[in-house]
């Protein structure tokens, strides 16, 4: 398929890795382990020295380090002109980067969480998605909104909501969720690179967390391509479609389901808009049962929308119903056990996918 | 010609300047930073000159030398009885006229619109440089725009009516649909700001924004293309009446939602002062000008954009068209404190309130204003007093603004207004300024031809330009537009 010829041309593109260099690569094995947060703070760093257009703006991204600290040490190495701390407007702020955008350059918004866009959604949708369209491609908005998204620990209902069904629903935005650390570092860069809007969705309780990175994945015009998805894990028998820190949570449940020897394939979608619906596609004709998980509330989620896509086109391959795992439908509650309750366990994971296989009543 | 509004209970920036932090202290060396913060710590006593300003009638000596730029019939004129007292306190304007009971009440109505004509007379009151003031005072020959300029006001301000009038009439003939917003009675803000710019300033407007675009350069016929909705226009039939977008004229909207464009207009602005400071283009100078009107003055991100322009010292003119109507909302029924000039000194920079249908007057204030922009100097509100002649929209039917008011107001007319003053003090004759009334209606004329004869946008067009760089997105299996495939409109192919 053309998209798929066209997205891996890109691929190779953004990669601009010597063909010798990842020969070696290889056979290198994923010694280095790096934080997200890590793999955030190298990301910015070498995106704003490699371009001086690039500058960040929000809330505490300076002297206080950034909220999360992602954005630590940026402001010693870059100056205040670089790095704006800004006062609690968000939609004044947003507004203000997206106007910046409009000439070129490129601003990389920090929304403390991503409940706080709600605040800024008017200039995320209607000043930066809409305006290349409106304009009819005489401006380009070179921005990237970052920052958590999703539930944390016990922040309560109004800071635990997932936006990414709210901003992928909006064409002239491009919405990505990384996973590992390569999926931060990679994706970051390339949402920077990227001359369109980007909301970038990271996830607070994975900042903490390791992942392997291989040698590729620390140099500095890395990149990895918008719009694919990846496959975590190679598998047979169901196919698991996750993203953000869900992916974890899908991995641990092919682990459990092994034993019972079911051979589940996870899918990091990375990407929610533009969807790989080619991807998922073949996965689900590979192994005809799909579970899809996701933190956010189900009605009209991620999940509702690639159960749309398989249905559209792998119907025929489909042996039983899709799955849909989400987060409880209500606003998130405060008390712990509640809270465990209202998000997605690897227990459910797991229940779902032996749905699909008919293993289970339940 | 001074901005600083010199209230005497309002001045407050002295004292505000001395903690106001920049972004950008490490760019500047020492002396610099103490040559900038004497210029923010008094603006009174800038080297332009004293700010002037007297909302009280006593200062009569001041209003009188204003007077001989235009007739002094405007200033004198009062068709309704002036109430000083009211003047002084304009909290008290709305009791008469409650503002909980509709406007319907042929009383009230009354009274209120002889309040907002109180109201109007502080309004004449206008900040004047003593330059200006001196020029004015020795004779009447010495004018404020040479015959040439005064001519090009004259041919955009005539532009901007023809231009609107012809939206309308081609509105009721069904070639333009959808939300159209006429800009009538308010083309001095627009030629007199605007005609002031260079290409690569930038105009930030609202919904009302055919006027701004057509004064900043884009071609009457672009525009009317685009109001048809056809591929020529100048976002090819995409943006419509209330997105008008051009990059060649540096024309950034046309947004829909009230106050959506000064965030956008700050961008900008600040973006001309991060090219000049960080990335080194020393002469870049641009400044940016906000067009937003009265409604949007009580909306949150107006003042967030005050707070952060006058912070960051940014190159931006906050322009506000007071027309004293938000739909059928009236200004005065809105707003805590209708003086929205006042609300600039609060966020540390310079509140002016000007005649906006007098084009002189604002060619002055703007000159200032964007001088002051220019030489890095910072933001400036101008609160422009002004009425838009026709309804809202075409769609309003303008039931709530009474008639007495806009009869006011039409009396006042800018266009009429300056050919009275061109052909007064000899700088254009009759005959001149009927061959640009002539031109124009052939160019608009010509527009309307073009635009009716330009194609509608090809199918094609419906799926570009969503990103500037696409990745696959609305392209089908084949490689084609999704669109083009010929089952598209049956429900069967897959979007």
């Amino acid at each position: 398929m053309l998209g798929i010829v066209r997205q891996k041309m890109l691929e190779q593109s953004l990669k601009k890795i010597p063909p010798a260099v990842s020969v070696l690569r290889s056979y290198s094995s994923a010694a280095k382990q790096m934080t997200i947060r890590d793999a955030l703070n190298s990301a910015l760093d070498e995106e704003m020295s490699a371009d001086s257009k690039v500058f960040l703006m929000g809330e505490e991204v300076g002297e206080y380090q950034g909220a999360y600290k992602i954005t630590k040490g940026l402001l010693d190495k870059y100056g205040p002109e670089r790095v704006l701390d800004t006062p609690i407007t968000e939609a004044g702020f947003t507004g203000v980067a997206v106007g910046a955008a409009y000439y070129g350059v490129k601003p990389v918004v920090e929304f403390m969480t991503f409940n706080f866009s709600m605040q800024a959604i008017d200039h995320i949708i209607n000043s930066a998605a809409k305006t290349n369209y409106m304009s009819s491609g005489q401006i380009s908005v070179p921005i990237v909104f970052r920052g958590p998204n999703g539930a944390a620990a016990g922040v309560g209902a109004q800071h635990s909501q997932c936006y990414a069904a709210w901003y992928a629903s909006c064409p002239g935005l491009k919405v990505l969720a990384p996973y590992s650390s390569e999926d931060a570092r990679g994706l970051l860069k390339a949402a920077i690179r990227d001359p369109d809007p980007v909301v970038f969705l990271e996830n607070e309780l994975l900042y903490g967390e390791s992942f392997p990175v291989s040698d590729e994945v620390l140099d500095s015009s890395f990149c990895l391509p918008i719009g694919k998805a990846k496959i975590e894990r190679k598998g047979k028998d169901v196919t698991i479609a996750a993203y953000s820190k869900m992916v974890g949570y899908a991995l641990k449940a092919a682990e459990t389901l092994e034993k019972d020897g079911i051979d589940a394939e996870v899918i990091n979608l990375r990407s929610i808009r533009p969807l790989d619906r080619s991807m998922i596609n073949a996965s689900v004709r590979k192994t005809s049962r799909l579970v899809t998980v996701e933190e956010a509330f189900p009605q009209h989620g991620v999940g509702a929308e690639i159960c749309a896509s398989i249905v559209e086109e792998s119907f025929a391959y489909l042996d039983a119903p899709v799955e849909r795992i989400a987060g409880a439908d209500v606003p998130m509650p405060y008390a712990a056990n509640l809270e465990r309750m209202a998000v997605p366990q690897v227990e459910d994971i797991v229940r779902a996918a032996k749905r699909t296989c008919y293993r289970s009543v339940s | 010609m001074s901005l600083s509004h010199h209230h005497l209970n309002t001045n407050i920036l002295p004292t505000l300047s001395a903690t106001i932090p920049t972004p950008f202290p490490l760019v500047f060396s020492a002396p610099i930073v103490s040559f900038l913060s004497f210029i923010f710590y008094s603006p009174l006593s800038l080297p332009s000159s004293p700010p002037i300003f007297s909302p009280f009638p006593s200062s009569l000596p001041t209003r009188k030398k204003m007077a001989t730029a235009f007739s002094p019939s405007k200033f004198a004129a009062q068709p309704f009885p002036l109430n000083t007292t009211s003047q002084n306190n304009p909290l008290t304007i709305p009791t008469t006229a409650s503002p909980f009971l509709g406007s319907t009440r042929k009383l009230i109505r009354l009274s209120s619109s002889s309040n907002l004509n109180i109201r109007r007379r502080s309004g004449t009151v206008v900040a004047v440089s003593d330059v200006v003031k001196e020029n004015k005072s020795k004779s009447t020959l010495n004018l404020l725009i040479t015959k040439e300029e005064g001519l090009e006001l004259y041919e955009d301000m005539v532009l901007g009516r023809a231009f609107e009038d012809m939206c309308a009439q081609m509105y009721y003939r069904g070639k333009m649909f959808g939300f159209v917003h006429l800009y009538n009675g308010q083309e001095a803000i627009s030629t007199g700001f605007i005609k002031l710019l260079k290409q690569q300033d930038s105009v930030v407007s609202t919904y009302r924004d055919h006027v701004h675009a057509l004064s900043k350069g884009v071609s009457a016929r672009a525009v009317m293309s685009e109001l048809f909705g056809k591929t020529t226009g100048c976002c090819r039939g995409q943006g419509g009446s209330m997105h008008m977008f051009s990059r060649e004229h540096n024309v950034l909207g046309g947004f829909a939602f009230i106050g959506e464009g000064i965030p956008v207009a700050t961008g900008a602005a600040f973006t001309s002062k991060y090219k000049r400071e960080v990335l080194k283009e020393a002469d870049c100078d641009h400044v940016t000008l906000a067009f937003f009107g009265d409604g949007t003055c009580n909306n949150g991100q107006f003042f967030e954009c005050l707070n952060m322009a006058a912070l960051w010292k940014l190159p931006i003119v906050f322009v506000v068209e007071n027309n004293l109507w938000a739909i059928g909302m009236s200004h005065l029924r809105a707003t805590s404190d209708p003086q929205i000039y006042k609300k600039g000194p609060a966020f540390g920079m310079p509140g002016v309130h000007v005649n906006g249908m007098d084009v002189l007057k604002v060619r002055e204030v703007a000159k200032e204003a964007i001088g002051r922009a220019r030489r890095g100097e910072g933001p400036t509100l101008v609160e422009c007093e002004t009425y838009r002649f026709r309804g809202h929209s075409l769609a309003d039917p303008d039931e709530l603004r009474d008639p007495a008011e806009k009869a006011h107001y039409a009396a006042r007319d800018p266009i009429t207004a300056l050919k009275k003053y061109l052909i007064e003090n000899s700088l254009a004759s009759e005959a001149d300024l009927k061959a640009i009334d002539k031109k124009i209606d052939e160019v608009v004329e010509e527009a309307v031809e073009f635009a009716d004869e330009s194609p509608v946008p090809p199918r094609s067009q419906l799926l570009e330009n969503v990103f500037a760089d696409p990745k696959g997105f609305g392209i089908g299996p084949d490689g084609q537009y999704r669109c083009e495939d010929p089952k598209f409109t049956e429900g069967t192919a897959q979007v």
